[in-house]
């Protein structure tokens, strides 16, 4: 018990060490580099002819970007700490706030397509390995090498094309009602159920070729049966271990979804402030993602020893 | 030492190795005949097609897939052929340029994380960590929003979000070699690092170095041509991929062909990049 809370505690500590560690960078990126915020915020709102020096000054000394940059990274982590990311330079809103008022939105159209490829990446997975029929196997794990490689964005239009425009099935855009989540659900599902076809078919293949599979069917369980009750267990491991990345990548994924179907959302909050260089609410994108992933990480850490007792003891 | 060294060295490419590959792969020079065509567009783009692709036709606006236009026209009676095949330029020399950044800040980090180790590894490698923490799309869009948009800026941001995989790979493999028996016969000879490493480490790293590298070329395809779509590559005449199908999300309704076979195209060159890859890392993987 003892050693389990020692778990518990360090990597608690390191997920809190590697978020500080990703706002630092995000940081780094967007404020160190060699770029003037306060023309790009003057350039944007269109009025850089009328601007005085004076007006510009007081800008520079309202973002602290007068002062030295380990000053201005004091100040804002201060301010992140309590989850104050400034305001947007666009609508003048407060990032947190435009973030929490995004993130339902993209959680809920992450967590259902999360569902789905799950249901249809298992269920791939599964199949591969219990059919026997060569070809059948071959087209089955060559279905999700192919799925990785389309561009989002192009399988989303090509929803939009034939189920919202050619055949009037769901609409086009928008945020309305459940009809509206399922083009953008599949778009975002199809990639996400691919990669986990891909690792659980790898890791179904090497678990069903260790000596316990041997005993179980010298028993006479099944093959059915050994698969889904004691392979599946023993595989899923991989799949936890790359969740954080899963996580990430319907994130990543959701910038495009949500411009292809008009959606509101993080990922839509992400590309508008990208387009009109809004840096607070892309440095609070980037830390929120930062964030899940860590999270997510960090959870699955703590499941790692409820599924495999090994782990959990040995540390 | 040339007796120890046959155990190491990859074994010469035989006609059964590579009968063994078709067999496994039918699709493999499909894939490559694909591939070479797109590089062909990028070098030579008036020998493939005979539109001005910048040049509008008004009278031939939004005319269907035929056989003078192979692949339609757009709103403004551009052949969208001739824009696919000139926008490969732009498009595949952003991708190649992002994957030699991201290949060589690699090569360079996991070099210097793997052979020289103590604090030096364990700072680079808990930086590689935080990169790996959040979204390659996002990092890329961050790295967009301080230098600008534009193509060479996509390329850049692109190759910074992946050096992380690349140092990673690079490290394993560096560490791997330096433990070996002639690294260590070098380095009791005399032979300086540089010398181990540019001499001994970097050609046994190079076969899955090479293989990550062209997994990697898809993935920056997709990458670029999402942020070019996004509308952070070059400004609108330009025929890059991305902007040519965010341009043709207006007429979806009218015109089925102007998002989806420049789409098709990004697909098809992303699935032959990554058969290729694999194909690259099942002969490496049954070389060892």
């Amino acid at each position: 018990m003892r050693t389990s809370w020692r778990y518990l505690v360090g990597r608690g500590w390191q997920a809190l060490l590697v978020l500080w560690a990703a706002f630092t960078v995000s940081f780094l990126i967007l404020y160190a580099l060699p770029s003037d915020p306060v023309s790009i915020m003057l350039n944007q709102s269109g009025e850089q002819t009328t601007v005085n020096q004076q007006q510009v000054a007081a800008l520079r000394a309202q973002y602290h970007l007068d002062e030295p940059l380990a000053v201005q990274y004091g100040i804002a982590l201060w301010h992140a700490v309590q989850l104050d990311f400034g305001n947007s330079i666009q609508s003048g809103e407060p990032v947190s706030r435009a973030l929490a008022d995004a993130l339902p939105k993209t959680a809920a159209l992450a967590l259902v397509s999360l569902g789905v490829a799950l249901v249809v990446g298992v269920g791939l997975a599964l199949a591969a390995s219990l059919t026997r029929l060569h070809w059948l196997r071959d087209v089955l794990l060559g279905l999700p090498a192919i799925a990785v490689s389309l561009p989002t964005f192009w399988v989303g239009l090509l929803l939009l094309q034939w189920f919202s425009f050619g055949w009037h099935w769901f609409p086009a855009m928008g945020n309305q009602g459940l009809a509206s989540l399922v083009l953008p659900t599949l778009t975002l599902a199809i990639p996400t159920s691919a990669v986990i076809a891909q690792v659980l078919a790898r890791s179904l293949a090497a678990t069903w070729r260790l000596p316990f599979v041997d005993a179980l069917r010298a028993k006479g369980l099944s093959p059915l049966r050994v698969l889904l009750v004691h392979v599946l267990h023993n595989a899923v491991i991989p799949i936890l271990s790359l969740s954080g990345v899963i996580v990430g990548s319907l994130l990543a994924g959701s910038v495009v979804t949500e411009t292809v179907f008009s959606r509101e959302g993080v990922g839509r909050l992400a590309q508008a402030a990208v387009s009109t260089q809004d840096i607070p609410v892309v440095q609070g994108v980037v830390v929120l993602a930062a964030l899940i992933f860590i999270g997510v990480n960090l959870l699955v850490d703590l499941l790692y020893p409820l599924l495999d007792p090994r782990i959990g003891a040995t540390r | 030492m040339s007796d120890g060294l046959t155990g190491v060295l990859p074994t010469p490419w035989r006609a059964s190795r590579q009968a063994a590959l078709l067999r496994r792969r039918p699709l493999l020079p499909l894939g490559v005949l694909v591939l070479l065509l797109v590089v062909g567009w990028a070098l030579w783009p008036q020998l493939f097609s005979h539109f001005d692709p910048l040049l509008g036709v008004p009278v031939n606006a939004l005319q269907g897939p035929s056989l003078e236009h192979w692949f339609g026209t757009d709103h403004l009676g551009r052949d969208l052929y001739s824009r696919t095949v000139h926008g490969a330029a732009l498009s595949l020399r952003a991708t190649l340029l992002a994957v030699l950044i991201a290949l060589a800040s690699g090569i360079v980090l996991g070099v210097l994380a793997g052979f020289f180790g103590g604090w030096v590894d364990a700072v680079l490698m808990r930086l590689v960590e935080i990169l790996m923490a959040i979204p390659a799309l996002l990092l890329a869009m961050a790295v967009i929003t301080v230098l600008g948009f534009g193509t060479l800026n996509i390329a850049l941001a692109v190759g910074l979000s992946s050096v992380a995989t690349f140092a990673r790979l690079v490290r394993g493999e560096v560490l791997r070699w330096r433990a070996s028996t002639f690294v260590e016969a070098a380095s009791a000879c005399g032979v300086g690092p540089w010398t181990i490493i540019v001499r001994h480490i970097l050609p046994h790293a190079s076969s899955p170095v090479l293989a990550l590298a062209a997994l990697e070329f898809g993935s920056a395809v997709l990458a670029v041509s999402a942020l070019s779509f996004l509308g952070f590559g070059a400004p609108p005449p330009q025929p890059e991929w991305g902007l040519l199908v965010a341009e043709g999300r207006n007429y979806m309704i009218s015109a089925w062909w102007y998002t989806s076979l420049p789409g098709l195209v990004v697909a098809a060159v992303v699935v032959s990049a990554n058969q290729l890859a694999r194909a690259l890392q099942d002969d490496q993987g049954a070389r060892q």
